[in-house]
């Protein structure tokens, strides 16, 4: 008989007792490198949106009741001045204040005058104009987005062409937002059909229509021209989801439809849409939180810095075209000019504000999107 | 096993589906899938198609409701098929309409997350009935016609996924009957259920048979030998042999037929 080739072990105190060599040593430091960067990570978050939060938190809110800084809510970006008067007492307010304070105390000698743009009042036009241009972006972005993933899922097939389409629609979400911006410059701001009383010089093309013409002479800088370039930029975001959330409604639906004697039509409209919009909707929600954050294309193509008319004054006041081919503020480029003064106290006020404010907005919409997404996965058993 | 005075030379029978010398592929043509197949399915009756898995059957059964168009790649090689005369894969046949008289029941059972009423008018909506009290009779009957009417009359209203698989299945072959088809295609219904509730469908399948002309898939031999009038056994792309039930299980003429009735393959 020969040898067991697994002889019984000697008999010693702790079979199982831990080993300490290189190996457990190589284990520990793997761990302990992977821990920290972790921590890298949660220490980076945690010391920028306490710092923003800390440091924004008294310009939203006050010590008396409404407890909410409602100016700062409800009057947009002013020139602020601060002077000092020959007592040497400082003062800081919006430019419209400073004159009048200037009639109502004539005596007073005023020195050290300094402005600092859009660093008084509050934001709510910048934050009216971002909520326009993601409204129309997404108006935009979501009916081309979604008749184009339809179309790419259902009905066009999985030739070598269609894949080719596919990859590209892929990497046009890797084009940097520049080259967006520029693109909805050129093509938006300087060559879109626009009605006109007048030719301007840069018109591509016009020829006459009713009492006045159609100029390709471009929208300018406009509502409209920010809105189409943020959807041109969102859009294979927005393609590559809903396809996605198409692809992922069962199959059996639509074999249940098609043998029922449903069109093609008729089956992703009642078997396959309805079943597919919770994903499409995550998509579009995580689409605005995008498209809200870009400032390079509002920058070029929708953007003034400083603007004292509300843009639903200019809709009340000069109608829908007028509304659409204004120019807006919108809260990246407000940040953005207000970044110009790094190092001014009375600037940081309106700096932090704005930026906790903005930060809110869009990890609301991030939040939104993870409670939305939760929902679903919850809610689909198919 | 069904009354046998149906149950002759199935040829002979006056045959609602004509299958000739049909060829089939996946891939433009490149191989097939199957291979020459001729067989009739006579009316209100039911041909159930054994074979192992892979034999083709399930594509057989897709053809007649040209569910394969689907596929981008199919294509019809050769032969035909022909239902109430009528080739149906002939340029002027909209498979559509084709659909509409030539249900389906799948494999896994599928009804929509709508409620129990909405999905068995679900045809009826999409063939653009609107008339509520229409609607209300074409469900009921079909409904009753699945013998689930009992079962959920008092909760039309709830959602079909609370019922239990046995359930969604006949409820699926109640969205089926609703439209009133000629003829009603079943691929597998049983294979996702357990035995009682296997038990209820075929019981659904031999009363249906009244008014229906039924094509069944099946992996289960017994269950052909149970519900179905003609049996067709397929090999490979091939149809191996084909005839009434009784004779295919008691005294086949091919030797691979009996092989694989007996366990011996397959």
């Amino acid at each position: 008989m020969s040898e067991s080739i697994n002889p019984s072990a000697a008999q010693s105190d702790n079979p199982f007792k831990q080993k300490k060599g290189w190996l457990q040593r190589k284990e520990k430091i793997g761990i302990n490198l992977l821990r920290l960067a972790t921590y890298i990570i949660i220490a980076c978050a945690l010391f920028i949106f306490s710092d923003i939060f800390i440091k924004g938190m008294p310009t939203l809110v006050t010590s008396e009741v409404p407890y909410i800084n409602t100016e700062f809510f409800t009057e947009s970006p002013q020139i602020l001045t601060v002077w000092h008067d020959s007592a040497g007492n400082e003062y800081s307010m919006t430019q419209e204040k400073y004159d009048i304070w200037l009639t109502e105390n004539p005596t007073i000698e005023v020195t050290d005058i300094h402005n600092y743009t859009a660093s008084g009042g509050g934001i709510l036009g910048p934050l009216l104009g971002t909520a326009l241009l993601v409204t129309i972006c997404m108006a935009i972005a979501l009916f081309i987005g979604v008749s184009a993933a339809i179309y790419l899922s259902e009905y066009c097939g999985t030739g070598k062409l269609m894949s080719l389409i596919r990859l590209a629609i892929l990497n046009l979400a890797g084009v940097p937002s520049i080259v967006y911006a520029l693109f909805g410059w050129g093509v938006f701001c300087y060559m879109a059909p626009n009605y006109v009383t007048e030719i301007s010089d840069r018109s591509l093309f016009a020829f006459s229509i009713g009492g006045g013409y159609i100029s390709f002479e471009g929208w300018e800088q406009s509502l409209l021209a920010g809105g189409c370039t943020l959807a041109i930029m969102v859009l294979p975001v927005i393609i590559t989801a809903c396809e996605e959330s198409l692809r992922a409604v069962p199959k059996g639906f639509r074999e249940a439809a098609f043998a029922l004697g449903a069109t093609r039509w008729q089956t992703i409209r009642t078997a396959v849409l309805p079943y597919a919009l919770p994903g499409v909707l995550t998509a579009s929600v995580l689409g605005i939180t995008r498209v809200a954050g870009e400032t390079a294309p509002i920058m070029l193509t929708a953007a003034a810095s400083d603007k004292s008319k509300l843009p639903t004054a200019v809709l009340a006041d000069e109608g829908f075209w007028s509304f659409l081919t204004q120019s807006v503020q919108a809260l990246p480029f407000h940040i953005y000019t207000l970044a110009k003064f790094p190092d001014s106290e009375y600037v940081k006020p309106m700096q932090y504000g704005s930026i906790l404010v903005f930060l809110l907005v869009v990890m609301g919409f991030s939040l939104l999107s993870m409670v939305l997404r939760s929902r679903i996965r919850k809610r689909i058993k198919w | 096993m069904v009354n046998s005075s149906t149950s002759q030379d199935s040829h002979t029978d006056p045959a609602l589906i004509h299958i000739n010398d049909l060829g089939f592929s996946y891939n433009q043509g490149k191989t097939e899938t199957i291979k020459g197949v001729s067989l009739n399915c006579p009316e209100k009756q039911v041909t159930a198609f054994i074979g192992p898995s892979g034999c083709g059957k399930s594509t057989l059964l897709r053809c007649i409701n040209r569910m394969n168009d689907l596929v981008e790649t199919s294509k019809i090689t050769r032969g035909s098929i022909s239902i109430m005369g009528q080739d149906i894969n002939a340029p002027d046949v909209d498979a559509i309409e084709l659909r509409k008289q030539v249900g389906m029941v799948f494999q896994k059972y599928n009804p929509f997350p709508k409620s129990i009423y909405e999905n068995v008018a679900y045809g009826l909506r999409i063939q653009g009935i609107k008339n509520k009290s229409s609607l209300d009779e074409a469900v009921e009957r079909a409904l009753k016609g699945a013998a689930l009417w009992d079962e959920v009359k008092d909760r039309l209203k709830e959602s079909a996924l609370g019922l239990s698989g046995g359930q969604q299945q006949r409820l699926c072959i109640a969205r089926t009957t609703a439209v009133r088809p000629k003829v009603i295609l079943m691929d597998e219904p049983c294979s996702a259920l357990d035995p009682i509730a296997t038990a209820k469908v075929e019981e659904l399948i031999t009363d249906l048979r009244r008014d229906f002309t039924i094509v069944i898939v099946t992996h289960s031999m017994q269950q052909a030998s149970r519900i179905s009038d003609n049996t067709a056994f397929f090999y490979l792309g091939e149809l191996v042999e084909y005839g009434a039930t009784d004779k295919i299980f008691s005294n086949p003429s091919v030797q691979q037929t009996e092989d694989y009735i007996s366990g011996r393959f397959g």
